[in-house]
């Protein structure tokens, strides 16, 4: 049980000009169950490592109070567990219970409590595995449940959750959530921040809204807080329940096939695969983890060979995967699932300016190219900047951003819209939409079903022995 | 993940089930020994020593050959750079390859050398081939009172090092999607291998930050004084081991000197 109370509580990161966080007064009492709402940038995960005394006084400037239980909460360690997105750097051991037992060892627990309390928060979570289950041998959404239970085995009376689900996938997501409601009690004070609403909703009580210029916007329960600010949360990029996108299909019929696998298997990855996408049509690949999507995705790409079958693209003799790099990002463009691996270059012109030059173009047409990209992604003001400092939002639009400017007619996209606020989502299906309209053909390997019932023109569900039959296509 | 968990050693024999610390300390003072000296008859008697005891090490011959496998390279290398410039060419001629006499004293060094790779890096090979790196950080940490933050530390870097391999081929492959490719040109190979290389760096030096960040909200700079879950017990078989281990150096050692092959580095 611990309570916190935030006075006209400020923090700048050293060497920023802007406050993170600012002005925020708020009192969470003993047992109350919190989201933490706000666009982005509103300073949100700065406020939970403040809380979870992770900011190092010489890391910053801070104003104002912050005090749980009445401590400084660098002081109050102890009684506070934080769980961050990533469970792969959250994980420490080799063995799920060591993994466990990490924390109790740290806060010197008598090692004869140390297995009790590892069983115990194990069951509690729902952790299906014994305490021997190698920790690399977990899915995300499992090793995310094992990553809870490191926290709660630290008996923790204030629980802060930093977009637990953001790197999962839904069956993964549902875990996460269905373990928290488990294992915390209403002796547990809980702060979650959480932009896809609906998966934090059944879990608290009280929903906080912070204002970006600093302090609260909105404070109350969460039917008030939704009837009276839904709308604007919804515009500022918050996954609010009840603001279904409208479906944008395709109003054209689509090209002859851009691509064609047939009966292409990658071994250990993928079964074999007879699949086809034309221009002007958004193909959705979909199916549970393990599936193959991202490597179908790869060979679709020309990133990969078949170990058999046949893939052809662009009625080219030769397989995509034996193109050279210049004529495969002109044809077709990859986007892959996290846009860190894509930035080749330091700064987000040279980023965007770097396909059209491999391809040849003149220095004014890569002038011209790039600055239209930059305008339409909104990437403007971000020229110069270092594309490894972007958001996640911007990373992806300048991951796509970066496919499109060699300007290939087939587009093929690894999780698009994974861990996207409502606003990026928005401006990427906009985007892919006009794209589609355009002749571009689209395929996207994706878990989001609102992208699928947004977009999508035809679904192929992996897993399944033959893909859904195509209703609205016409062979030449 | 590529990281295989299978256990290569049986974990009941005798000499895997002693305390990781003392097999590493074992291995050292036997093969630092083997060093003081440059004739080949001292690391051949010891690597035949080492033959004898694999089997209380419950580790297959094979599974040490392949993870010997890359000592060949150097091996290779050693040979060709004694027979190209070994300054003593003593012994029978053999062969002469232009310019390069290659004579008995010639291959006898180089032999001598190779031997004294293999026989210094096989007790490291068949330690670790042995050892849980868990119970090597816990044994250091418990038993060497090595400081649990840098033990426990390079244990969790460690777990990391597989997803370098993952990440390096998304890497590949999402800079040929960029139109990035190096074609026949040799400086362009090496352009893109740094850039990747580069690229790799950046994204393991910020998951080394998280993961530092989740540890110490764990507790792990709580400078409470840890307690142990996993002990790990240093008993009188082990200090044998040890005592046993540089006892054999020593042996070998005195062996070669009585029968006049010992030939000191200095």
């Amino acid at each position: 049980m611990s309570d916190v109370q935030l006075r006209d509580f400020g923090w700048r990161h050293a060497g920023r000009r802007a406050w993170a966080v600012r002005g925020l007064d708020l009192e969470v009492r003993h047992g109350e169950r919190v989201l933490l709402l706000g666009p982005s940038g509103a300073g949100k995960s700065t406020l939970l490592a403040a809380l979870a005394g992770l900011l190092p006084s010489d890391s910053g400037e801070s104003e104002g109070t912050i005090r749980i239980d009445g401590l400084d909460p660098r002081k109050a360690r102890e009684r506070v567990g934080i769980l961050f997105q990533d469970p792969q750097t959250q994980i420490v051991m080799a063995r799920s219970g060591d993994d466990v037992a990490f924390g109790p060892e740290n806060r010197g627990v008598p090692a004869g409590e140390i297995w009790p309390r590892v069983s115990d928060v194990l069951d509690r979570v729902g952790f299906p595995y014994s305490i021997n289950r190698p920790t690399a041998a977990l899915s995300g959404g499992e090793a995310q449940r094992l990553a809870l239970a490191g926290v709660l085995a630290l008996r923790p009376g204030l629980l802060l959750l930093d977009e637990p689900t953001a790197n999962l996938d839904p069956p993964g997501a549902a875990l996460i959530r269905d373990a928290v409601a488990r294992a915390t009690g209403p002796e547990t004070t809980l702060i979650i921040v959480e932009h896809r609403v609906a998966e934090a909703l059944p879990l608290v009580d009280r929903v906080v809204v912070l204002e970006p210029g600093g302090g609260v916007r909105a404070d109350g329960t969460p039917e008030l807080i939704f009837a009276a600010y839904g709308d604007k949360l919804a515009d500022e990029g918050v996954w609010v329940p009840g603001f279904p996108a409208a479906p944008l299909k395709a109003t054209s019929k689509a090209t002859p096939d851009l691509v064609r696998a047939t009966r292409a298997e990658v071994s250990g990855r993928l079964g074999p695969v007879t699949i086809e996408a034309g221009g002007g049509e958004v193909l959705a690949v979909t199916g549970p983890n393990g599936a193959g999507k991202s490597t179908l995705a790869l060979l679709l790409g020309g990133l990969l060979a078949p170990t058999s079958g046949r893939v052809e693209a662009f009625g080219d003799k030769r397989p995509p995967h034996r193109w050279r790099a210049a004529t495969l990002a002109g044809r077709i463009g990859s986007v892959f699932q996290n846009p860190e691996h894509q930035f080749v270059t330091s700064r987000v012109v040279d980023e965007l300016a770097l396909g059209p030059r491999r391809l040849g173009r003149s220095p004014a047409d890569v002038e011209r190219i790039v600055g239209e990209l930059l305008e339409r992604l909104r990437l403007t003001h971000l020229a110069e900047a270092n594309p490894y400092t972007l958001s996640g939002g911007e990373a992806r639009r300048l991951s796509v951003a970066t496919a499109l400017a060699t300007a290939p007619r087939l587009l093929v996209l690894d999780e698009p819209t994974f861990g996207q606020d409502r606003r990026t989502w928005r401006e990427l299906v906009d985007l892919l939409a006009g794209l589609r309209d355009d002749g571009h053909g689209i395929i996207a390997v994706t878990h989001d079903d609102a992208f699928v019932r947004t977009l999508a023109d035809r679904t192929v569900p992996l897993g399944a022995p033959e893909p859904d039959p195509l209703p609205r296509r016409t062979r030449p | 993940m590529t990281l295989s968990f299978a256990p290569v050693a049986d974990p009941s024999a005798p000499l895997a089930r002693r305390n990781p610390v003392a097999k590493a300390g074992a291995a050292l003072l036997f093969s630092l020994p083997l060093i003081a000296t440059m004739d080949p008859f001292t690391p051949a008697v010891a690597l035949a020593v080492e033959m004898l005891v694999l089997p209380f090490f419950g580790v297959r011959l094979g599974v040490v050959a392949r993870r010997a496998a890359p000592l060949l390279l150097a091996a290779v290398g050693v040979l060709i750079t004694m027979v190209l410039f070994a300054a003593d060419r003593g012994g029978e001629l053999l062969v002469s390859l232009g310019p390069v006499d290659v004579t008995t004293g010639v291959l006898s060094t180089a032999g001598a050398l190779v031997l004294r790779i293999f026989a210094v890096a096989l007790p490291g090979i068949v330690v670790f081939a042995t050892t849980d790196p868990t119970d090597l950080a816990d044994a250091l940490v418990q038993n060497a009172k090595a400081p649990a933050r840098f033990a426990i530390g390079a244990l969790a870097a460690f777990r990391l090092v597989p997803l370098l391999g993952d990440e390096w081929r998304s890497l590949s492959l999402a800079r040929r999607a960029r139109g990035v490719d190096a074609g026949r040109n040799p400086v362009a190979t090496v352009r893109l291998f740094a850039s990747t290389a580069f690229a790799l760096l950046v994204g393991a030096l910020r998951r080394g930050v998280r993961l530092a960040v989740a540890m110490d909200a764990r507790g792990f700079d709580s400078g409470t004084p840890r307690t142990y879950a996993r002990r790990q017990h240093f008993t009188p078989a082990d200090t044998a081991l040890l005592v046993l281990s540089l006892l054999a150096a020593l042996l070998i050692l005195a062996a070669s000197m009585a029968l006049g092959f010992f030939h000191p580095v200095v």
